[in-house]
């Protein structure tokens, strides 16, 4: 008998979308009526997902369920839920709030529930493939924007050959073992195995672009600054949380025997985009692209975690992963505030000297931006202190050297900032923002991260019970 | 006579998809030549799966090539698409013009 009960939270998320739809089409101007339905059926998506917590089954031998794939399951429709609520107000000024928009969003979203539990290549390559066609359509929303049709493009032909080298890598797995079950290649994978180990390369390169990962980060800051900013704060937490949790479950299964090639390459990954994050965001004018570079950054800090290919390693990534999407959620609600004269504005000088007039936006900017940078006593320390304390168990004392300088230069942009805020000269006069959505989003997302240092075993006893 | 077997059913995939990879890095003309480049390393790979397939006896590759045309085509939907949006804004669709972001 199948236990349809373990893929429920994807069939209900399915129909809610098919449902939505079918009213976007035959009702005229539902943005806001679908807008709001779109928040439930995440929240319900949510309740059936915690139904869900603990267990431990596969599905017809291909859908797994197990705490790892809920705990990611609920961030996921947690961020995506706060990205869609933060943006409401800017979505509506851009004159982008087509009923499309929530639907595709929830599209992608379905896609890395897929993702995040496929046991099954051909699961998997389903997964991912919804999730990018999605975000191709998301990158060019604004279709009468040229900066947004452009990034559209870029990112559809990089992502496109990215998931091309993954789809071969694929192939070339199922020729060498035989099996697209991930349980079935890791019985039957040996680090003697060449063309596997080939096969292990490609895969990795494919997911590598998906978290945005240097060498393959190109994409990242055009397409950051051309999207729509509610597009970008998607891009920038969502895909990426399932990015990783998919890059874990290949390394936890079916690479698992041959860890140390797959270890090599990651380290490699992880030290690069620690150094590029950190170098190439210094003259950076634009915020969106800023935060391009931040989050590559942030990768390479997350991959850190990963490469030491232990259980508290993966945990400590995962929770390096929690505690910046609760701060990209902060760093962009600051960024919807970015308003003169009605319009966004996206330049860093913008900012020059609005702690005086605007003081509650400068100490938000100065808490998420401190947090970035991974300042004690914010999250965005502990995040950082977890992930360097597993490297440092493993022995990989290089890793963590590289990883505590880059720290420090990449503190100068983020000090940067809050130094055009606090004191330079007051240019310009931000508007006022009364929007509750955005500085609800604004107010949690700093509440966490002082609050952090409180109760950080609330999280951190969550996630290490997810790796038994 | 010489026996085609496996090995050059993989060589004839992977020159196809190196074609398609260098098609992308090296056109600098028009975009609708990425899109065909995309679609050869999809197909270069079909050729992998379908012969894996058949040497090995093995239902599961014909399924995911069917799986992956599928995907194929949705893909090439979509990119056209984001092509014509492209076109409407800027007039061209050279590889060259897609240059308002740098840095």
């Amino acid at each position: 008998m199948i236990n349809l009960n373990i893929i429920a939270p994807e069939i209900f998320l399915f129909l809610s979308i098919a449902t939505l739809l079918m009213i976007g089409v035959f009702k005229q101007n539902s943005y806001s009526l679908i807008l709001n339905l779109s928040f439930l059926s995440l929240i319900g998506t949510g309740f059936l997902i915690f139904l869900n917590f603990g267990v431990n089954e596969i599905l017809l031998e291909s859908f797994i369920s197990d705490p790892l794939s809920s705990f990611s399951k609920i961030l996921i429709s947690l961020s995506c839920l706060f990205v869609l609520f933060s943006s409401q107000r800017f979505v509506k000024d851009k004159n982008i709030s087509k009923f499309e928009y929530p639907i595709i969003i929830l599209l992608s979203v379905l896609g890395m529930f897929f993702m995040v539990s496929s046991n099954d290549l051909i699961l998997f390559y389903l997964g991912l493939e919804l999730q990018s066609l999605s975000l191709y359509i998301l990158a060019s929303f604004d279709r009468k924007n040229i900066k947004s049709a452009e990034s559209g493009i870029k990112y559809f032909v990089l992502s496109a050959l990215s998931s091309g080298l993954l789809l071969y890598g694929c192939s070339l797995l199922y020729g060498f073992t035989g099996s697209t079950n991930f349980e079935l290649i890791k019985n039957s994978l040996n680090s003697g195995n060449i063309g596997a180990v080939f096969a292990m390369v490609f895969i990795l390169v494919g997911l590598a672009f998906k978290i945005s990962a240097v060498p393959f980060h190109m994409w990242t800051p055009d397409v950051y600054e051309g999207a729509p900013t509610s597009i970008t704060s998607f891009f920038a937490i969502v895909p990426k949380v399932a990015g990783l949790v998919a890059l874990i479950r290949f390394m936890d299964s079916p690479f698992k025997n041959i860890l140390e090639e797959w270890q090599i390459i990651i380290i490699f990954i992880s030290v690069a985009s620690m150094i590029l994050g950190a170098v190439a965001a210094i003259g950076q004018k634009n915020i969106k692209r800023l935060m391009a570079y931040s989050s590559i950054g942030h990768i390479g800090y997350i991959l850190a975690g990963v490469a030491t290919g232990t259980n508290s390693g993966y945990s400590s990534s995962l929770i390096y992963m929690s505690i910046y999407a609760v701060m990209n959620l902060g760093a962009f609600s600051c960024i919807y505030l970015m308003k003169k004269n009605g319009e966004y504005v996206e330049e860093i000088s913008n900012l020059s000297g609005i702690s005086k007039d605007r003081p509650v936006l400068a100490i938000s900017f100065l808490i998420i931006f401190f947090s970035l940078a991974g300042i004690p006593p914010l999250g965005g320390f502990f995040a950082k202190f977890y992930v360097f304390m597993s490297v440092i168990e493993s022995k990989m004392y290089v890793l963590a050297t590289i990883g505590l300088l880059t720290t420090v230069i990449s503190a100068f942009y983020y000090l940067k900032i809050i130094k055009t805020i606090y004191f330079d000269g007051n240019k310009f006069k931000l508007d006022d923002s009364k929007s509750l959505s955005v500085n609800g989003t604004l107010f949690m997302s700093c509440f966490i991260l002082i609050t952090f240092f409180l109760y950080p075993s609330i999280l951190n006893s969550l996630i290490y019970n997810l790796f038994g | 006579m010489i026996e085609i077997g496996l090995g050059h059913y993989l060589t004839l995939g992977a020159i196809i998809f190196f074609l398609g990879v260098l098609g992308i890095f090296l056109n600098r003309k028009n975009v609708i030549v990425i899109l065909m480049s995309i679609e050869l390393i999809l197909l270069a790979v079909n050729i992998n799966l379908i012969s894996f397939s058949i040497f090995s006896g093995d239902i599961l590759g014909q399924v995911f090539t069917m799986l992956t045309l599928t995907v194929a085509a949705a893909e090439a939907a979509i990119g056209l698409a984001i092509i014509v949006m492209f076109y409407r804004n800027k007039g061209s669709i050279r590889v060259e013009d897609i240059h308002e972001m740098k840095g």
